[in-house]
């Protein structure tokens, strides 16, 4: 009963989300103020009804309802609480709920965070969001109907893949989908925007916070994600380049773009076309990465079940929706009046910069995850898409952009005084140089190029993040009063700084020993001994796995005991590797069982990853800077005091110039 | 003119659509290969681990085999790795590899570190000998009977519920078949 009430609930959502849009873009194109004003109740309603099936569908998973199909396929008896509740997104219908879930959530929060835009605006906002909702709601109701029935009933359900049965795996894809969906809202703004043919610094302010909001969850998912796979699939990497995570990174590289370009848009009311581009390609590629992962056009790790009607059915909706958007674009874009110059030398040229090194990193990332189709439409040349490609790929714009990064944080608008510039920023240039020079060599008594530039550009970054703040405070003593933008700004780059040296780390100095150990066997990886005791059988509640017990020890005094698994799910029977982790902020001790070699003996992958935790920490400060950021002032400015404001860098006052 | 450059966009996206459309066609897990039912095409192609030695499609025949074609730069590949090893031990069925698109040293080392669970590894750096094969991406496993006929061809990374549903059952057949 509760599954079919489920699905009831979700026809009324499609009901009400093709109201929104009637309402939401009918009432400001017929001029009905009336019509305007439903759309908000009316997306609230649909949120309501998506939560209903969602709560349904989480319903017949706790109780374990095998009548489902879908419970039936992803779920289990002896799978424990938690999973059985974030087993719900574990496959493509239940996922596609939730993405339904979040996109009407982000709806409901336009509709009650929009009291300071006007009507005609915001109800054309919530008329695309209700667009877009109609589009997967469709598609889940055509193609992916995660209510249906499966009679008779199996006795059990077939299991939640292995791999998805980690508690990073719970809040993983839910970031993920708000930072996706969340770029929804952007999208929707441009295409309002499009519509109006207008576009201007209050336009730029109305979309940031929610841009920022989209971007700090996309990012916190996307960290989630490497972490998860860096401890549960076992080999140590944490990034791998596969489709799927090209999917949820081309995103953010132009979110990141986008929340840029929105800075200059805001302050100088330039790069008008641009931003419009940009906030509807974010969400383009979100949508496209929903296309690659469950067409089944391109094969991944993360693959779901795939089928050929549900391809037709979202390749559909992206031309829909990326065409139609890239076609407006087409056609008003060349209308905005944009006016202004910059000097070659300015903040807006520094952004500039950064927006193109982002566009390409994104596009070469493209092509290269593109590239098997391409290869099997034409019959292309032979490179090796793989790793070394994308290493390379996002390496080489990534470079310039920190470094340039450091320069134009600390540049003004319009014109930049170079020797004003170098006279504040050289000493903290030399420190970084001699930082990367010295310290690598006292302290890990090796020297090599990359790890030569990569530290000297992490530190860089982060030595003159905080300049201006600090300046202020000495000043002042405090920092209220001071914009939360810029701090948000200083901070998020003082997060990439942090990465930057996390990778560089983690990359040159790193050591990963793959050996054979019998019980007994003492290896050395950098300080710390590994001594392997053994192995022995233990039982999970819905798997069987061999323990292995391994000592660690750094100048004869023990550090930890680690315990690495290899499970064999009892349903499924996927042979699974759980790694062990001693981990501290300065390095990680990673020991995974590989394969058995007979006489108790096993081979062994032994790593020791030096500040591997900056990486995501550093995500972590970004995203955290994103959400402040969002609390600044200007963003709470009410509609009547700003109608008089418009011009562009109308806000007064130095202390106000933030980008972030 | 000016405003043909903000057709750009639309136009790019226009041309990744067709790629997209036929991709959605060629996908392979959704049309059978057409090799299916045919004979295998023919390779010859240095080894992995001994080079200078030839590895050749014939070493297969005389008995059902499944050939695995891999890369260290395909995520699948690890994923399906630790089940390959398991099969090896097994010893259902000769298991032969091979390495797509891909630089030696680093196969060599996937080997050593992973654990080697193949008969003979055909090395195909160029993607020749797979491109008859009609190889798409990797991993990609084949099935083939005692005579070198295609049986099953599987796309992704190899699992058991795969192997107990698609495989065994058509090994099974030919081993009857046989005696």
């Amino acid at each position: 009963m509760i599954p079919e009430l489920g699905h009831v609930a979700l026809i009324l959502a499609l009901l009400l989300a093709l109201s929104q849009s009637f309402f939401g873009l009918a009432g400001p194109i017929f001029n009905k103020p009336g019509w305007s004003a439903a759309a908000k109740p009316v997306g609230v309603g649909h949120f309501v009804f998506v939560c209903i099936a969602y709560g349904a569908l989480t319903h017949a998973h706790i109780v374990n309802d095998f009548s489902v199909a879908y419970v039936a396929g992803h779920s289990n008896s002896s799978l424990p609480l938690m999973y059985r509740i974030s087993g719900v997104w574990g496959g493509h219908e239940g996922s596609l709920l939730l993405w339904a879930l979040m996109l009407a959530a982000w709806g409901a929060l336009l509709g009650v965070y929009t009291k300071r835009i006007p009507l005609a605006t915001a109800a054309k906002v919530l008329g695309v969001m209700g667009v877009v909702s109609v589009g997967f709601l469709w598609f889940m109701l055509a193609t992916s109907n995660p209510f249906d029935r499966l009679i008779p009933a199996p006795l059990d359900g077939r299991d939640l893949n292995p791999l998805l049965q980690d508690p990073g795996l719970i809040i993983h894809p839910p970031m993920l989908y708000m930072g996706y969906v969340g770029f929804a809202v952007a999208f929707a703004f441009a295409i309002a925007a499009m519509i109006e043919g207008k576009v201007d610094a209050q336009w730029a302010r109305w979309v940031r916070p929610w841009t920022a909001a989209a971007w700090a969850f996309l990012t916190i998912g996307i960290a989630l994600g490497s972490w998860w796979a860096y401890y549960e699939l076992g080999w140590g990497g944490w990034w791998f380049w596969d489709p799927v995570e090209n999917a949820s990174f081309m995103p953010w590289l132009i979110g990141t773009a986008l929340l840029h370009s929105l800075a200059v848009t805001e302050r100088r009311g330039l790069f008008k076309g641009w931003t419009l581009l940009l906030a509807v390609s974010a969400f383009s590629l979100s949508l496209l990465g929903t296309f690659l992962v469950r067409s089944g056009v391109l094969v991944s790790v993360h693959a779901f079940a795939t089928d050929p009607d549900r391809g037709m059915f979202i390749l559909a909706m992206l031309v829909f929706f990326i065409g139609g958007a890239l076609a407006l674009y087409a056609w008003r874009a060349p209308q905005l009046a944009q006016k202004g110059g910059f000097a070659p030398l300015s903040r807006e040229t520094f952004l500039l910069a950064n927006n193109m090194l982002f566009v390409v990193a994104t596009l070469l990332i493209l092509f290269g995850t593109l590239y098997p189709l391409f290869l099997d439409g034409l019959g292309l040349g032979k490179i090796s898409v793989g790793p070394p490609y994308f290493n390379l790929v996002f390496i080489i714009p990534t470079l310039p952009l920190v470094l340039l990064m450091g320069l134009g944080m600390h540049s003004t608008w319009k014109k930049t005084d170079w020797s004003q510039l170098k006279g504040k920023l050289w000493p903290f240039a030399l420190g970084a140089f001699l930082f990367a020079l010295i310290v690598p060599l006292v302290v890990y008594r090796q020297f090599g190029l990359m790890k030569f530039v990569g530290v000297l550009l992490g530190v860089w970054v982060m030595a003159v993040a905080f300049i201006d703040p600090v300046k202020y405070w000495l000043r002042k003593r405090t920092l209220s009063g001071y914009s939360r933008t810029m701090i948000a700004m200083c901070t998020a780059h003082f997060g990439i700084g942090l990465f930057v040296i996390g990778v560089t780390m983690v990359e040159t100095y790193g050591i990963a020993r793959d050996i054979g150990m019998k019980p007994g066997d003492t290896v050395q990886v950098d300080d710390y001994s590994f001594t392997f005791v053994g192995t022995r059988d233990i039982e999970g509640p819905n798997y069987s796995a061999i323990q292995g017990e391994v000592i660690v020890e750094k100048d004869g005094r023990q550090v930890t005991t680690l315990y690495p698994e290899k499970r064999t799910y009892r349903v499924q029977q996927n042979p699974m590797t759980e790694a062990a982790i001693h981990a501290r902020i300065n390095r990680d001790l990673f020991v995974a069982l590989g394969e058995p070699l007979g006489q108790g003996a096993w081979s062994m992958r032994i790593q020791y990853k030096p500040f591997i935790r900056l990486i995501w920490l550093g995500a972590l400060v970004m995203a955290l800077a994103a959400f402040f950021g969002m609390t600044d002032k200007r963003y709470r400015v009410r509609r009547e005091e700003v109608v008089g404001s418009e011009a562009p860098g109308g806000a007064p006052g130095k202390l106000q110039e933030g980008v972030a | 003119m000016k405003s043909l450059k903000y057709l750009l966009p639309a136009i790019a996206f226009l041309v990744l659509v067709v790629f997209f459309y036929r991709g959605l066609f060629l996908d392979p897990r959704i049309v059978p290969s057409p090799l299916i039912g045919k004979p295998a095409p023919a390779f010859e192609l240095e080894d992995l681990r001994e080079p200078g030695k030839t590895v050749a499609m014939s070493d297969m025949l005389g008995q059902p085999a499944v050939l695995n074609v891999w890369a260290t730069w395909c995520a699948g590949c690890r994923q399906e790795h630790p089940f390959l090893m398991q099969l090896a031990r097994s010893g259902e069925v000769p298991l032969y590899g091979m390495n797509y698109r891909d630089e030696r040293p680093l196969a060599l080392d996937w080997l050593r570190r992973l654990g080697d669970p193949y008969v003979t590894v055909a090395y195909d750096p160029e993607g020749n000998g797979s491109l008859d094969w009609g190889v798409y991406g990797s991993p990609e496993t084949f099935l083939m009977d005692p005579q070198g006929i295609i049986v099953y061809k599987h796309l992704g990374p190899l699992g058991p519920k795969v192997w107990e549903t698609e495989f065994r059952p058509r090994i099974a057949a030919m081993q009857g078949a046989g005696q």
